[in-house]
C-alpha cells in the first residue's frame, strides 16, 4: 500500500491508497477515462505552447477538421476504419496478456497481400468484383495472420518476447513492401504500383451519388462494414465462445487456465493469428478503399499503434472500439495539417500515459485524512 | 498432544478472557518491548483493535491466535513494515516511532518471517550484509565471511557462508535469517511462525537455538497457532483473537492448553470428528514408481507408489517440499512425469492432456487458492464453470450459454453459501473461505470419483475450517476416492483412513488411522518418518499398525 | 570493402546500443522494464542537437541531453512505481510520448545545418596494436572510449558494490530489501531514471557523434527495441550486451557498405547491380534481432535463469512475495 505525505504541517495531509473492496458503479470506469483524456489534451497544450502554438486554436481547429461538416465526417470515419481493425486486433491479443504491438506490420503485410492478388496477379484485372474482394480480402486476412502467427510461435515455442518480435517484424514488413514497391511493382520507376482496377476496389458512398445525391463527395468506404463486422464477430467470441472464455481465463490468469486444461500454446499461437490477421484486414480495407495501389507511406503511417492507443482506451470492448476509433479517426484526419507535425503522435501518446495513470482510480480508493497531531 | 487444534465441534460460545496479572513486580527485568493500544485497520478489516502486548528482557514471549488472529500483523508493525493507525511502542523504556524497517532494526528488533526474506541469487553473506551501511561501497566478501562463520559457532547456527540460498534447505535459510537479525545486533527476534516449514526433528534444533539465545540475553517472541509447541517453548503466552487481546502475558505454565485454546477460538474445541466407519472399494488411483523434477529441474519425486481406493480418505504427511505438491500435479497432469505412472481407473492419467483428468471424474483442490485455483478478476459464474464449460448444458456447439452457466452458478452459490452479492461479482473480492468454497462447489459439482486436496484448509478460520472436513467427509460417503495432502498431522490423522508419509519425494511408509485419538508413539513414528526414517527401521513398541 | 573500416565503424555505431542497453539493463536489474527506451533515444538525440545548435557547445547538449531523457523516464517510474501500473503499457505510451514530444520540439531542426560534434581522437599506445588498434583505438570519439570504460565498470557495479547488491535484491526480491530498510520505491524510481540517462546519452551519440543530425524518427530506426532485444540476449550482464551491441553496430555499417563494390567475393555484387535488394539487407538487423531472442531466450529455459525474478512486477508492501 503505497503512502505519502502531501504536506509536513498542521497533522500532515495525508494520502492513502486503499485497494477497492468493491465493484465501482458502470459509469465510474467511463468517467475516469473522459477525464483521462481531458488531462491529457490540458498537457499536450501546455507542450503545445511551449512550443509556440496555441492550443486552443488547435484543438478547435481539430473539432472543426474532422465533425464540422457531414463532408469530414466521412473522412473522419475513412480515417477511423483501418484504426477500428488495427484496435480489434490489438483488443484480442492484450485479453490474453499478449502484447501484440506489431499490428503495423501486420497491417502493411494485409495490404501486401491484398495487393499481390491484383498486381502479381493472382486474377485478372477484370474478374467481378464479388470474386476480387473477398479473394484479396482473404489474402490480406491470410497475411497479416501470418505475421502475427510469427511471433505468436516464438513466443509459445521458445519464450522469446512477443514485445520485440512482433515490433522487429514491423520494420521488416515495411522493407518488403518497399522492395515491391520500388522494384517489382513499380509504376514506372516511381516509389508506388500501377492503380488498382476498380473492381479490386471497395466501394465508396460516392460511388452511388447518382442514385442518391446525398452521397456526392462522401469517401466513407465498405472497409468499414469489415470493421463493424469483425466488432461484432469479436464481441461473440470473446464473451459468448468457448474459445473467448478460455481465453479470457488465460488471459487473466493463466496456471489456472492450465489447471482447467486449457492449451495455452496452441491459443497462444491462434490469437496471435488472429490478431494479426485482423490488423491484416485493416490493411486490405486501406489499400483497397483509400490508397487504391500498394504503396508505402500511407500504409505505415501508424495505424497499429494507435490501435494499442484505442484497444486500451475502448478497455479491450469490441464495440467501444468502434467509438473510440471514431475520436481518433479525428485526431489523424485534423493532424495531418497541423503544425508541427509531431502533435498528434505526441496527443496521442499523452492521452494513454494519462490513462494508464487513471487506472489506479479503479484499483484503488483514494483516502485522505490529516495524521493525528501529538 | 492431542488438544492441539484438531476438529472442532461447535458448542456454545465460551467467552471467558483471562485477565492475567500484568502488574510488574518490582524484582522483574525491565520490558524489552511494550506496545500499547495499537490500532491497525486494513479496508474492511480492524486487524488490531487496541492491543497491549509486552515482552520481557531474556524470555520467550509466545503470540497465540488463529490465522488471520492479527498476530503478524502486530509483529509487522514491531518490525517496521506497518505502521500502526495508533498506539505508542516503547522499546527499553523510550517511545519510538517506526517508519520503516530500518528503524526497528536499529532499536534492536528483528523479525525472521515466515516467508523467508532472502534473494534465492545471492550467497548466505551478501544475505546478510544486505541493506546495512558497512562495508560502505566495495564489496569484498572473505573478511564478512569470515565474520559470519563465527556469529554461527556462537549461537549453534551452522551454515556456510559463501553458498547461494537457492542451495540451502529450508532449515537452513531459518538460520540464515537469524544470522541476519544476529549480525544486525538485535535483541529482540521475532519468528514469524518459524516451525511450519520444519520437521518434527529440526523443531527441536529451533528450539534449542532459541533457549541458547536467551541465555546469552535476548529475547524472543515466537508467533504460532499450534498450542503444543507453545507449551513446550514459551515462558509466558499472550493471545489475539480477532485482532482483541484475550489473555496477556499469562506463564505458560500455569495455563491449560483447554483454556488457551478457547482463549483462541472463541469457544471449546474438541477432538472428535464424525467418520463413520466404510469399507473401501475398488483402486480409483494407482501411481507407480512415479519420478519427477521440481521447478528447478532438480529430482523432487523418487519412485513413488501409492494407491487410494474408492470410498477412503488417503493422507499424504510430510514436511512442506517434500514433493507433495509436485505428486499432485503429476496426478492432474500438470507436471511431467520422468518415469513411472499415474492411472486413474486403470488409465493413465500422468503426461497426459489436464482435460482427459477433467472429463473422466478427477477433480482437484489446489494449494494455491488465487493464483492456481481461481481467476481472480473472472466472475464466480466464470470461475465455476472453469471445468464444466466444455459440457452441455453450458457449452452449446462451439458456444457458450450463459445463462445456463448463470442458473449454474447462482445453484453453486445457495447449495454452498458462498457469500458473494450476485455471481458476476469478481471473485478476487471474496475471502478466503468464501473463495475455497468456490473451488469446492465447482471441483464437487462435478461428481467426481477422485478427488487429490492439496491444503485446503491453509489460512482458514475455524468455521471454514469444519465446513472443508464436512466436505472432504461427504464425498467418501459418496464412494469418491479423496487423496489428501496436509501439512497438518493432526487434521490428517482425524480425516484419513490410511496415511502415506513421504519424504524428499520417496516413500517412507503407510499407516493405517484407526479412530481420531492420535497417540504419542503413531506421532512420533510420523515424525521420524518425515525426517527421513523409513517405517521399517522405527522399532515401535506396539505400534498400532504398519503398512 | 574494408573490414577494418567497417568495424571500426561498427564499434562507434555500437556504442548507441551499447549504452540503450546498459541502462535498460540496470533498469530491469531493480525489476522495472521500461520499453521506453526508443523515446526516451530520440529524446535525447533531440536535446542533444538543438542544445547544441543552440549553444555551440556538444558538452552542453550532451548533458542537457541526458537529463532530459532521465526527467521524461520519470514519468514511467511515477506510472510504475507509485501507481503501480502495467509497466508493458506505461512503456509503449513512453516510447510515443518521447517520440511526439521529440517530434514537437524538433520540428525544422532537420534543416538547422551542423553543429560541432563530440571530439574524435586516437588513444596513444593502443592505437599501435594491429588490427585491434585501428579497430578500437583510432580516431574514434570520446563517447566511444566512455562506452569502453563503462561495460567494466557497469559489471563491477552491479556485482561487487554495496549499491550493486542492494539493486540485485531489489530486482529480485524487494520485500526482502523492504524488510531490511531498502527503500524499494526510492532505488526503482532511481534506476529508471538512470536507464533513461543512458538512454539519452545514446541518442546524443546518434545525433553529435555517428550519425550527426536529426531525422525524426529515423534518428533511431528502432535501435530503442533493438537495445531492449539485447538485454535478453545478454541475460542482463554487461559483457554480453557489448558484444552485441558492437556485434550489431557492425551489422549495421556492413549493410551500408556492402552495396558499393562492383563485385564481392570475385562475382557482381547483387546489392550494387540491384538496388532494390537493398532492402533486404535492410530487413537484416531486426531479424538479427529476432534471431538472437530465440538464442537468448533458449538458453534462459535451459539454464532455467535469466530474467530477475521481480521484473515487470509492481512491488506493494504488505503483498507476500515470491
Amino acid at each position: 500500500m503505497a503512502e505519502w505525505t502531501a504536506s509536513k504541517k498542521r497533522g500532515a495531509l495525508r494520502v492513502q491508497l486503499e485497494p477497492r473492496l468493491d465493484v465501482p458503479p458502470a459509469w465510474f470506469p467511463v468517467a475516469v477515462s473522459l477525464g483521462a483524456v481531458f488531462v491529457a489534451l490540458i498537457l499536450g497544450g501546455i507542450v503545445i505552447a511551449f512550443s509556440g502554438g496555441n492550443p486552443f486554436a488547435t484543438y478547435a481547429y481539430i473539432a472543426r477538421a474532422s465533425f464540422g461538416d457531414i463532408g469530414v465526417l466521412s473522412d473522419t470515419i475513412v480515417k477511423a476504419t483501418p484504426i477500428i481493425l488495427t484496435a480489434l486486433a490489438c483488443s484480442i491479443a492484450f485479453r490474453m496478456k499478449l502484447w501484440n504491438i506489431g499490428a503495423e506490420g501486420q497491417f502493411i503485410m494485409g495490404a501486401w497481400g491484398a495487393s499481390a492478388v491484383v498486381l502479381a496477379p493472382l486474377l485478372p484485372p477484370e474478374t467481378t468484383r464479388w470474386l476480387f474482394i473477398p479473394a484479396m480480402a482473404l489474402a490480406g486476412f491470410g497475411m497479416g495472420g501470418v505475421w502475427g502467427l510469427i511471433p505468436g510461435y516464438l513466443k509459445a515455442k521458445f519464450n522469446v518476447n512477443e514485445i520485440i518480435s512482433s515490433l522487429m517484424l514491423n520494420y521488416i514488413a515495411v522493407s518488403w513492401v518497399n522492395y515491391w514497391v520500388f522494384g517489382v511493382w513499380s509504376e514506372g520507376g516511381f516509389q508506388m504500383s500501377p492503380k488498382f482496377p476498380t473492381n479490386a476496389s471497395l466501394p465508396r458512398l460516392s460511388d452511388y451519388a447518382e442514385t442518391i445525391p446525398f452521397f456526392r463527395g462522401l469517401t466513407t468506404h465498405a472497409g468499414l462494414i469489415f470493421g463493424i463486422l469483425a466488432a461484432i464477430a469479436l464481441w461473440f467470441i470473446v464473451y459468448r465462445s468457448r474459445w473467448g472464455y478460455e481465453i479470457r481465463l488465460i488471459g487473466d490468469n493463466p496456471r489456472a487456465a492450465k489447471y482447467a486444461g486449457i492449451n495455452i500454446v496452441r491459443n497462444t499461437i491462434l490469437v496471435m493469428a488472429l490478431s494479426g490477421a485482423l490488423a491484416g484486414l485493416g490493411g486490405v480495407s486501406e489499400v483497397a478503399g483509400v490508397v487504391r495501389r500498394l504503396q508505402t507511406a500511407p500504409l505505415n503511417a501508424g495505424y497499429g499503434f494507435t490501435g494499442i492507443i484505442v484497444a486500451w482506451l475502448a478497455k479491450l470492448h469490441p464495440l467501444a472500439i468502434i467509438l473510440v476509433s471514431i475520436l481518433f479517426g479525428a485526431l489523424i484526419l485534423a493532424g495531418r495539417e497541423i503544425q508541427p507535425s509531431g502533435i498528434p503522435k505526441m496527443i496521442q501518446g499523452i492521452i494513454l500515459v494519462c490513462l494508464i495513470a487513471s487506472d489506479f482510480l479503479l484499483r484503488y480508493r483514494l483516502r485522505f485524512t490529516r495524521g493525528e497531531v501529538e | 498432544m492431542c488438544t492441539c487444534f484438531l476438529v472442532y465441534l461447535a458448542t456454545s460460545p465460551l467467552e471467558h478472557a483471562v485477565t492475567a496479572n500484568t502488574t510488574t513486580d518490582l524484582q522483574q527485568p525491565p520490558l524489552a518491548v511494550e506496545m500499547r493500544g495499537i490500532v491497525k485497520r486494513f479496508p474492511g478489516v480492524l486487524a488490531n483493535d487496541h492491543v497491549n502486548f509486552e515482552l520481557r528482557a531474556g524470555e520467550i514471549h509466545a503470540l497465540l491466535g488463529e490465522n488471520g488472529a492479527g498476530k503478524s500483523t502486530l509483529m509487522n508493525i514491531l518490525a517496521g513494515l506497518y505502521k500502526q493507525d495508533a498506539g505508542t511502542i516503547k522499546v527499553k523504556g523510550k517511545t519510538l516511532e517506526f517508519s520503516s524497517p530500518r528503524d526497528a532494526i536499529k532499536a534492536g528488533i528483528g523479525m525472521v518471517h515466515q516467508h523467508f526474506m532472502l534473494v534465492p541469487s545471492q550467497t548466505v553473506t551478501e544475505n546478510i550484509l544486505l541493506g546495512l551501511d558497512e562495508p560502505r561501497f566495495l564489496m569484498r566478501l572473505q573478511e564478512y565471511d569470515k565474520k559470519i562463520a563465527d556469529l554461527g559457532d556462537k549461537y549453534g547456527l551452522k551454515v556456510d557462508p559463501r553458498t547461494k540460498i537457492w542451495q540451502l534447505s529450508v532449515g537452513e535459510q531459518q538460520r540464515v535469517e537469524l544470522l541476519k537479525m544476529l549480525y544486525r545486533g538485535a535483541d529482540v527476534l521475532v519468528m514469524d511462525e518459524p516451525t511450519a516449514v520444519l520437521a518434527p526433528q529440526e523443531i527441536e534444533g529451533l528450539f534449542e537455538t532459541l533457549h541458547s539465545m536467551v541465555a546469552q540475553g535476548k529475547s524472543v517472541i515466537f508467533i504460532s497457532h499450534k498450542l503444543n509447541e507453545v507449551a513446550s517453548i514459551a515462558d509466558r503466552v499472550s493471545v489475539l483473537r480477532r485482532g482483541k487481546v484475550t489473555a496477556s502475558g499469562v506463564p505458560a505454565k500455569g495455563v491449560s492448553r483447554q483454556e488457551l485454546a478457547s482463549m483462541m477460538v472463541g469457544r471449546e474445541v474438541a477432538l472428535a470428528v464424525d467418520k463413520k466407519p466404510k469399507t473401501p472399494g475398488e483402486i480409483i488411483l494407482d501411481v507407480k514408481d512415479v519420478h519427477a523434477e521440481n521447478d528447478k529441474g532438480l529430482p523432487c519425486l523418487r519412485g513413488l507408489s501409492l494407491h487410494v481406493r474408492a470410498g477412503e480418505i488417503v493422507g499424504i504427511a510430510g514436511v512442506a517440499g517434500n514433493g507433495q505438491v509436485e505428486l499432485s500435479q503429476v496426478i492432474a497432469g500438470l507436471r511431467p512425469c520422468k518415469k513411472g505412472q499415474a492411472l486413474l481407473n486403470g488409465k493413465k492419467v500422468s503426461n497426459r492432456d489436464t482435460r482427459y483428468g477433467i472429463e473422466h471424474g478427477m477433480s482437484y483442490v489446489p494449494e494455491d487458492r488465487t493464483h492456481v485455483g481461481s481467476s481472480p478478476n473472472l466472475s464466480v459464474t466464470d470461475n465455476v464453470i472453469m471445468k464444466n464449460y466444455r459440457k452441455p448444458p453450458i457449452s452449446k456447439g462451439s458456444m457458450l450459454d450463459m445463462s445456463a452457466a448463470t442458473k449454474f452458478a447462482q445453484e453453486l452459490k445457495e447449495a454452498y453459501d458462498i457469500i458473494v452479492p450476485t455471481v458476476n461479482t469478481p471473485v478476487r473480492l471474496l475471502s478466503g473461505g468464501n473463495l475455497q468454497r468456490v473451488i469446492l462447489a465447482r471441483e464437487i459439482s462435478g461428481h467426481p470419483n477422485f478427488m487429490v486436496a492439496v491444503q485446503p484448509t491453509r489460512g482458514l478460520d475455524v468455521g471454514a475450517i469444519e465446513g472443508v472436513h464436512r466436505l472432504l467427509l461427504t464425498q467418501r460417503e459418496a464412494d469418491a476416492a479423496v487423496l489428501l495432502i496436509s501439512e497438518e498431522l493432526e487434521e490428517l490423522i482425524a480425516l484419513s483412513d490410511r496415511i502415506y508419509v513421504i519424504y524428499e519425494g520417496r516413500m517412507m511408509g503407510e499407516i493405517k488411522v484407526e479412530g481420531a485419538e492420535p497417540d504419542k508413539t503413531l506421532m512420533d513414528a510420523i515424525g521420524l518418518m518425515m525426517t527421513g526414517t523409513p517405517l521399517e527401521q522405527i522399532h515401535m513398541e506396539g505400534a498400532p499398525t504398519h503398512g | 570493402m574494408d573490414f577494418v573500416v567497417i568495424l571500426q565503424a561498427g564499434v562507434a555505431s555500437g556504442t548507441v546500443l551499447l549504452f540503450a542497453t546498459l541502462g535498460e539493463i540496470l533498469a530491469e536489474r531493480s525489476g522495472v522494464l521500461n520499453l521506453g527506451v526508443e523515446g526516451m533515444m530520440l529524446i535525447g538525440a533531440m536535446t542533444a542537437f538543438s542544445v547544441t545548435i543552440a549553444t555551440g557547445n556538444p558538452w552542453i547538449g550532451l548533458l542537457t541531453a541526458m537529463l532530459f531523457a532521465g526527467l521524461i523516464s520519470q514519468i514511467h517510474a511515477f506510472i510504475t512505481v507509485t501507481l503501480q501500473a502495467d509497466q508493458v503499457v506505461s512503456g509503449l505510451s513512453l516510447t510515443l510520448v518521447g517520440a511526439g514530444i521529440s517530434l514537437v520540439l524538433g520540428e525544422g531542426l532537420s534543416k538547422a545545418g551542423t553543429v560541432s560534434l563530440m571530439p574524435n581522437f586516437s588513444i596513444p599506445l593502443l592505437v599501435q596494436i594491429p588490427v585491434l588498434g585501428d579497430i578500437f583505438f583510432k580516431e574514434q570519439s570520446v563517447l566511444v572510449y566512455v562506452g569502453y570504460l563503462m561495460i567494466p565498470l557497469a559489471w563491477y557495479y552491479i556485482n561487487h558494490t554495496r549499491p550493486g547488491l542492494h539493486l540485485r535484491a531489489v530486482g529480485e526480491y524487494p520485500s526482502a530489501a523492504d524488510a531490511l530498510g531498502i527503500n524499494v520505491y526510492r532505488l526503482r524510481y532511481f534506476y529508471v531514471f538512470i536507464g533513461g540517462i543512458f538512454a539519452g546519452l545514446a541518442g546524443a551519440t546518434i545525433s553529435l557523434a555517428v550519425s550527426p543530425g536529426w531525422f525524426s524518427e529515423l534518428t533511431t530506426g528502432g535501435q530503442g527495441w533493438i537495445a531492449i532485444g539485447l538485454v535478453i540476449f545478454a541475460q542482463w550482464d554487461p559483457f554480453r550486451a557489448a558484444l552485441g551491441s558492437y556485434a550489431f553496430g557492425a551489422l549495421r555499417r556492413l549493410i551500408l557498405d556492402i552495396q558499393a563494390p562492383l563485385t564481392l567475393f570475385g562475382v557482381d555484387n547483387p546489392f550494387y547491380y540491384n538496388p532494390y535488394l537493398s532492402f533486404f539487407l535492410q530487413m537484416l538487423p531486426y531479424a538479427f534481432t529476432v534471431i538472437v531472442l530465440v538464442i537468448g531466450s533458449r538458453e534462459a529455459i535451459r539454464k532455467r535463469l535469466g530474467a530477475p525474478a521481480a521484473l515487470g512486477e509492481p512491488y506493494i508492501r504488505g503483498e507476500r512475495g515470491k
